[in-house]
């Protein structure tokens, strides 16, 4: 569970990014984060993370205030979070399977326990058989996919996404919807940040509007609501 | 940690190296450049060390007794001497023993002074043995305050100059060595700053999917380390080579100026051993300094 409780984020230019967020998503859920840009959706999210920490309030995963937390406890809140980006931040000289196997290695997962699991989730995601290419041999959404893998690999509970379809056509949108459902399906709580107007109205799910850096919209199967 | 991460860590440090290898060239350049300057300058040192050594232990006050003293006043003296608290042992040395001594340091040229065996103009001698070189010069002037003390000589300007020159040579050594070894440092870890860069995506993902900072750091280590010691093969060689070379062309020469080098073997093997310690130790600190600014959770 995630808990938001009167958070504000000020960056150190004095820009205040998030201006008294309060909100709770369950274990399980999935979630739209819509806003025009600027709005905040990029600070909420990586608050989740902790990429960033709240200048003010807390943010809980599981009751724990991560804003408290320890540099050195980091790392192990991180291996409970899958995360993907819109530019989908592979490494460009190592395979497809070893771009999965990374997120394993670097937590020094068994050696045999990583080869089984990267090619399970790789068969997930459908690209089993591309497991020998690097990321410029495949299409953006196939790219996209790879990180997908990484994100998921070693079962995160949390599965954020900062507009992952933001750089691919439609119906390369779909497919990675459909994972995402996949993943939200095994229980996995989804948060994806979106521009996407079509997915939102398509898949109806639980949507938070942000606006200057506040909610302005909390819905269960709710709209994008935004004309773009 | 386990030994399949600690190969991952060996690999990726290794990698690093071969994949940037220009950045390699110049890093294991300025290694070696500052490793052969510190080995002369500890060749110097050390050597330098041991020749105040030896004359720190060779060095002794020599005190003549008033040709005049009695047999008690003898005793009282060399009590004296031994209550005082700087004196580590002393010995009487009567004129009989001098004389002896003298002619036989003498060789050959001490044969005209076998005629004096007969009415031995010299004098009785106490020799004292300071615990310090540095203490001669007191002591020697206290001893000079007694009674039935004719003279006192303990080679005052020789031994001051030597352990002053001694000392002065210290302090610039290890101020120049200190100074090139943070030179060293700067450019090691300047050097794997600009390969960083290329290597800060990968950072960022390893964060992100919770490696801990070790973890990150360990390859860098490993990176510092092997450029420092592949950086001291060439100071090693020219220390191996260079020092039997002077050994054997200069000791002898120097041996009558009672000056003696330090022995090639061991000590071209520890000042090597010495080398390739410091090389890892400026190759470590250098990269993990420079890896710290992406370590910030």
């Amino acid at each position: 569970m995630i808990e938001m409780n009167n958070v504000y984020k000020v960056y150190e230019n004095g820009v205040t990014a998030l201006n008294g967020i309060s909100t709770t998503i369950d274990n399980g859920e999935f979630v739209y984060v819509v806003g025009q840009s600027g709005a905040g959706k990029s600070s909420f999210i990586k608050l989740m993370y902790r990429e960033e920490t709240p200048s003010k309030g807390q943010v809980k995963i599981n009751h724990v205030d991560i804003g408290d937390m320890k540099d050195k406890q980091v790392p192990y809140l991180r291996r409970s979070i899958g995360v993907i980006f819109q530019d989908f931040k592979l490494l460009p000289k190592l395979t497809i399977y070893e771009n999965v196997a990374f997120a394993l290695e670097v937590i020094e997962e068994n050696p045999r326990k990583i080869r089984r699991r990267v090619m399970d989730v790789l068969d997930k995601v459908g690209l089993k058989h591309k497991a020998r290419f690097i990321p410029a041999q495949l299409s953006g959404g196939e790219q996209q996919r790879v990180a997908i893998a990484r994100a998921i690999v070693n079962n995160p509970k949390i599965v954020i996404a900062d507009e992952p379809t933001g750089n691919l056509d439609p119906d390369t949108s779909w497919e990675i919807m459909r994972i995402f459902e996949e993943v939200n399906a095994s229980g996995t709580t989804v948060i994806m940040a979106t521009h996407s107007k079509e997915i939102v109205n398509k898949i109806r799910r639980r949507v938070i509007a942000m606006e200057n850096g506040q909610i302005v919209r909390d819905e269960h199967r709710g709209e994008y609501g935004y004309e773009d | 940690m386990k030994i399949s991460t600690l190969k991952r860590h060996f690999k990726e440090g290794a990698k690093n190296l071969i994949r940037n290898s220009w950045m390699t060239v110049a890093a294991v350049g300025a290694v070696t450049t500052t490793l052969v300057l510190v080995a002369a300058f500890l060749m110097l040192m050390l050597n330098l060390n041991q020749i105040a050594d030896n004359i720190e232990s060779d060095a002794d006050i020599r005190v003549f007794i008033d040709l005049s003293a009695e047999e008690d006043d003898i005793d009282e003296l060399g009590q004296n001497i031994g209550d005082l608290n700087r004196v580590e042992e002393f010995y009487f040395s009567s004129k009989d023993d001098e004389l002896e001594s003298l002619i036989e340091d003498l060789g050959e040229d001490g044969e005209a002074w076998e005629l004096f065996e007969q009415d031995n103009p010299l004098n009785d001698v106490y020799v004292v043995e300071t615990y310090e070189a540095e203490d001669l010069a007191g002591v020697a002037s206290t001893i000079e305050g007694f009674s039935n003390v004719d003279d006192v000589d303990y080679g005052s300007e020789t031994v001051d100059r030597l352990l002053q020159f001694n000392q002065y040579a210290r302090y610039i050594g290890i101020t120049f060595i200190a100074a090139l070894l943070l030179t060293a440092i700067f450019l090691i870890s300047n050097t794997i700053k600009m390969t960083i860069t290329a290597r800060r995506d990968e950072i960022g993902i390893m964060r992100l999917v919770g490696a801990k900072n070790s973890f990150i750091r360990w390859p860098f280590f490993v990176e510092g380390m092997l450029t420092g010691v592949i950086g001291a093969v060439i100071p090693i060689a020219l220390v191996l080579g260079g020092y039997h070379f002077l050994y054997i062309n200069l000791n002898d020469r120097l041996n009558f100026q009672f000056v003696e080098l330090l022995p090639w073997n061991p000590f071209a093997w520890q000042l090597s051993l010495m080398l390739l310690a410091i090389g890892a130790f400026i190759g470590i600190w250098g990269s993990v300094m420079s890896v710290r600014k992406f370590l910030k959770v």
